[in-house]
């Protein structure tokens, strides 16, 4: 898209002047005066255990105790795709952290008291901690109703098991393909579970009043979705329950969806009018909020003697916890993505949702491609250095292009994969020598390309309203959260190129559900797609009325004007030109002296428009996703040989943004993904044991500091346009993390000759298979 | 037992009854209605609760409020309180350091703290002062650069 002015510029964020002054507000900082109460959750701590009795009569005894919720009375269900928890724990616990009880009081410390005075009798159960024991016909059964829940029609919850969601693709004759193949390889991985651990810990604080109108606010990336499900399971009509969310301090996915609301809600409604506050410490926000799922991966991959992957057989068992706000829809994207951004014409995949007693999985930034991209990317390494062929080479060559037939069927669209794969091996100096390494060191260079597609129902949509004021600055109303990804300057770069007006005069509004349009829900990096398209449509409809209005004025047609600068002009009459000004709520004068016009308020929704379903036995169909974000990412590493201690010394990423609309917000995503792949590529696991947490706090869950940084990155995009995306655009955001792992763990076998099959690869699993390679060598 | 202490916030001087065991983080936050330090873990780990007291960069969650008697405190809203921004936040705007924010006004006492001292640090002496600090979004990087830049703009304007 040539002649932008405003988008494709690194303007400036909208937001950096109230973040640097310290008047951003986030949810804990907004204050509620002195009749506020605090809330506490009794947890449970069990993974599985059936609750015998509840018996909270001495903590409602406690003086300042104004409420006590429990499953008893908050037992309706609530679930994203899947209904499959309740508010509070009812019948039986599945996770160490459930809710058990919740008590709202006037202070924290008298909440926590009273917490601890509440009696619960558990009968323990045996319980589940690997998703394919999960799967075994022994295993005990943690959802005894799933056949009765109620679920979204694209999953496929497996009634009797532990399976919430299973997703297969057939496509092809994957058997006697590899029967064709020169090389076949087939490995097994792990990747732990995470916590995305944004610095903003979970807040929500609820309000009820006597007639009945319920307001939260709470730190969420999905306040309609928040919404729907909470007026949904306390049978609420929808405007009645009010949805604030200021700004987030970062989510990575951990705020989507409902958690912590279902427990403060209830509080609220029993402690009615006092608003009730719930904040999540640190160390619950580590395991009783949502986690990444662990993931193990089965993965075959054969070639033929030309270099051309022929078949893939992929299985995923998901570790998705004890209940599935997302889970299943994880599952259901590393199906439709299961082969990786390759050309593979026969494929067998199967994903299992796979409940566990282990901590609720969430989504988190890659929506399970990080996860499956570790597997993939690092058999195709394998085969590389198994057949000889350069690992760059091999991957641009079997790189979906536009036109291929992805693994469920559907066209490829146009996309610049090849060339990111390459540009990043360029960046990185790939066909040059390797710097000398330190004694003790060794170099090493990996590569990994990525695919993700916005995994989101068919009908997640997006509303935009922008208004124009008196002295034409407009509000824009959207309800895409500001979660530090930048969407704020991006859409008012989008409203303000098509109204011809500057992006400082376009003001974003952070969500209120009263009077903001509705948005589906920030996450599966779709903001600038859905809600820029969005966006795009209200500024043009505000657009269209102000020309109609000057045209009128000036009784020439629409045509012949434009918007420049702020001002309304005549293309052909250069005596002709209006301020908007006054005119965008005052109207204008027409010719026979009759006043026209009135504030001006563009509208816009968006609905994306040709996702079809997928067959359920082949996971088949025309179009299974909007689009997919291509990209690739190489890292340069020197690894100590007596520690094991890896020292990243350069990353080069490229992505096909479709179009930068700020290139400089791509470029700030791109170094923030490739300090979080490699964080938890090097470092991070929510270590469980037997479901309990045992590193819950920053000092003991190892995530990556400033030191860990690489000393050079080089952060790149490509624009190859999408056709149905505002200005060609699509997102980028979670991307990043991606490739970022198995690029550090290909880099690690480049250097050493050791392979880490298991996230993260920290320097202990480096040193004990270096043992292991030195006892083999010596054997032999 | 209650007591009552007096510090100077911003310039500007309070007086406050504290209970023993409350923290300086919930005094700015709760009675002064200073929200720029954020909790973020309320352990000292994650630094998003950085104010400088007495010239010394403090994790005020970590502080127990008796012990700011009559200390000096600044925190990131004093910084733009003529309406002008102070290098290190225009520097933050400029390279692009800032994302969600929350961790923005710790990051950047915390550098106030260090080139206040220290007005020409190396590289080392940068990511060493902000160690403490944690930041999901922004990869650190922009930060570093954004603190180096702001120091060479402290400089020329010093001289």
């Amino acid at each position: 898209m040539s002649g932008t002015k405003v988008v494709g510029a690194s303007v400036t964020r909208t937001d950096a002047l109230e973040k640097v002054t310290g008047a951003a507000k986030y949810t804990d900082d907004v204050k509620f005066g002195p009749g506020m109460l605090y809330a506490k959750l009794l947890r449970s701590p069990h993974p599985h255990a059936k609750i015998v009795k509840i018996d909270t009569s001495k903590a409602e005894a406690l003086p300042g105790v104004r409420a006590v919720a429990t499953g008893q009375e908050f037992n309706s269900y609530i679930g994203l795709y899947l209904l499959d928890r309740t508010l509070y724990a009812f019948d039986k616990v599945r996770y160490v952290g459930e809710p058990v009880a919740g008590v709202a009081a006037d202070t924290e410390d008298i909440a926590e008291e009273a917490c601890k005075l509440i009696e619960v009798e558990y009968e323990e159960l045996p319980a589940v901690f690997d998703p394919e024991y999960a799967l075994d016909p022994q295993a005990p059964i943690i959802h005894e109703k799933l056949g009765e829940y109620e679920y979204a029609p694209f999953i496929f919850p497996q009634a009797g098991t532990n399976i919430s969601n299973y997703f297969k693709v057939r496509k092809g004759d994957p058997e006697n393909a590899f029967k064709e193949c020169a090389c076949v390889i087939e490995e097994e991985f792990y990747v732990p579970h995470l916590q995305h651990t944004p610095l903003e810990p979970h807040v929500a604080v609820a309000k009820y009043d006597h007639s009945g109108f319920c307001t939260l606010w709470t730190s969420s990336q999905s306040p309609f979705a928040q919404r729907n499900l909470l007026a949904k399971a306390l049978k609420m009509p929808y405007n009645k329950l009010r949805v604030i969310v200021p700004y987030l301090g970062g989510g990575f996915g951990c705020k989507a969806g409902v958690s912590i609301e279902a427990c403060v809600i209830p509080l609220a409604m029993k402690a009615s009018p006092r608003p009730v506050k719930l904040r999540m410490t640190r160390e619950e926000e580590f395991f009783c909020t949502f986690v990444r799922q662990g993931l193990k991966a089965k993965v075959k991959i054969g070639v033929n003697d030309e270099g051309k992957i022929l078949a893939m057989e992929n299985t995923y068992y998901w570790d998705a916890g004890a209940y599935t706000e997302y889970g299943v829809n994880i599952t259901r994207a590393s199906g439709y993505s299961s082969t990786g951004p390759y050309n593979v014409p026969n494929v067998k995949a199967d994903a299992y949702c796979c409940y566990t007693n282990h901590p609720v999985g969430g989504p988190m930034r890659g929506f399970g491609m990080p996860e499956i991209h570790w597997a993939i990317e690092q058999v195709i390494d394998i085969i590389c250095r198994k057949t000889g062929m350069d690992p760059v080479a091999f991957r641009a060559k079997n790189a979906l292009q536009g036109g291929d037939i992805t693994v469920t069927g559907g066209v490829m669209h146009d996309t610049g994969l090849q060339k990111c794969i390459l540009k990043a091996a360029e960046d990185l100096g790939w066909d040059k020598p390797k710097h000398e390494a330190k004694p003790g060191k060794r170099v090493g260079r990996g590569i990994a390309a990525m695919w993700k597609a916005p995994a989101m129902p068919p009908d997640a949509s997006s509303g935009a309203i922008l208004k124009f004021n008196e002295d034409a600055t407009v509000n824009l109303l959207v309800s895409g959260m500001e979660l530090g990804q930048g969407t704020h300057t991006v859409m008012a770069q989008i409203a303000a190129e098509v109204l011809g007006i500057a992006y400082e005069t376009v003001r974003v509004h952070t969500p209120d559900t009263d009077y903001s349009p509705y948005e589906w829900q920030t996450v599966a990096s779709r903001l600038t797609w859905s809600m820029g398209n969005a966006v795009k449509m209200a500024a043009e409809d505000a657009r269209t009325q102000i020309l109609k209005l000057a045209s009128d004025h000036w009784d020439c047609a629409p045509d012949n004007l434009d918007i420049i600068d702020g001002y309304v002009i005549h293309k052909g009459d250069p005596s002709k030109t209006q301020s908007l000004k006054h005119m965008v709520i005052y109207g204008l004068t027409n010719k026979d002296g009759l006043l026209k016009g009135g504030p001006i308020i563009g509208r816009g929704n968006f609905i994306p428009p040709d996702v079809s379903a997928l067959d359920k036995e082949t996971g088949q169909g025309p179009k299974s996703v909007v689009h997919f974000t291509t990209g690739a990412q190489a890292v340069e590493i020197e690894v100590d040989e007596e520690t094991g201690v890896i020292d990243i010394k350069k990353v080069a990423s490229c992505y096909d943004v479709g179009k930068a609309i700020n290139p400089m917000n791509v470029v700030c995503q791109t170094i923030g993904g490739i300090y979080m792949g490699l964080s938890t590529g090097l470092f991070e696991q929510l270590q469980l044991r037997k479901g309990n947490p045992a590193n819950n706090s920053l000092a003991d869950y190892i995530t990556a500091t400033v030191m860990d940084m690489p000393e050079e990155i080089f952060p790149s995009f490509v624009e190859v346009p999408q056709v149905d995306g505002p200005f060609g655009a699509r997102g980028v955001g979670e991307h990043t993390m991606v490739p970022t792992a198995p690029a550090l763990a290909n880099a690690v076998y480049d250097a050493l000759g050791v392979r880490i099959k298991s996230m993260p690869v920290t320097a202990e699993k480096i040193l004990c298979e270096l043992k292991v390679q030195r006892l083999e060598s010596q054997t032999v | 037992m209650k007591h009552t202490i007096t510090l100077n916030v911003n310039g500007q001087k309070y007086t406050v009854d504290v209970e023993p065991q409350e923290k300086l983080l919930d005094v700015l936050r709760d009675k002064l209605d200073i929200t720029s330090p954020k909790k973020g873990c309320e352990m000292g780990e994650c630094g998003a609760c950085t104010v400088i007291m007495n010239g010394k960069a403090v994790n005020s969650c970590l502080v127990l409020a008796v012990e700011s008697q009559d200390a000096v405190i600044t925190t990131v809203e004093a910084l733009h309180a003529d309406g002008k921004l102070h290098p290190l936040q225009q520097a933050f705007i400029d390279a692009g350091a800032v994302q969600c924010g929350f961790c923005t006004p710790g990051m950047i006492m915390s550098a106030k703290a260090l080139l206040d001292t220290n007005p020409t640090p190396t590289e080392m002496e940068i990511k060493e002062a902000i160690a403490g600090n944690f930041c999901r979004c922004t990869g650190y990087k922009p930060i570093v650069d954004a603190i180096q830049s702001a120091a060479a703009v402290m400089k020329k304007e010093g001289a």
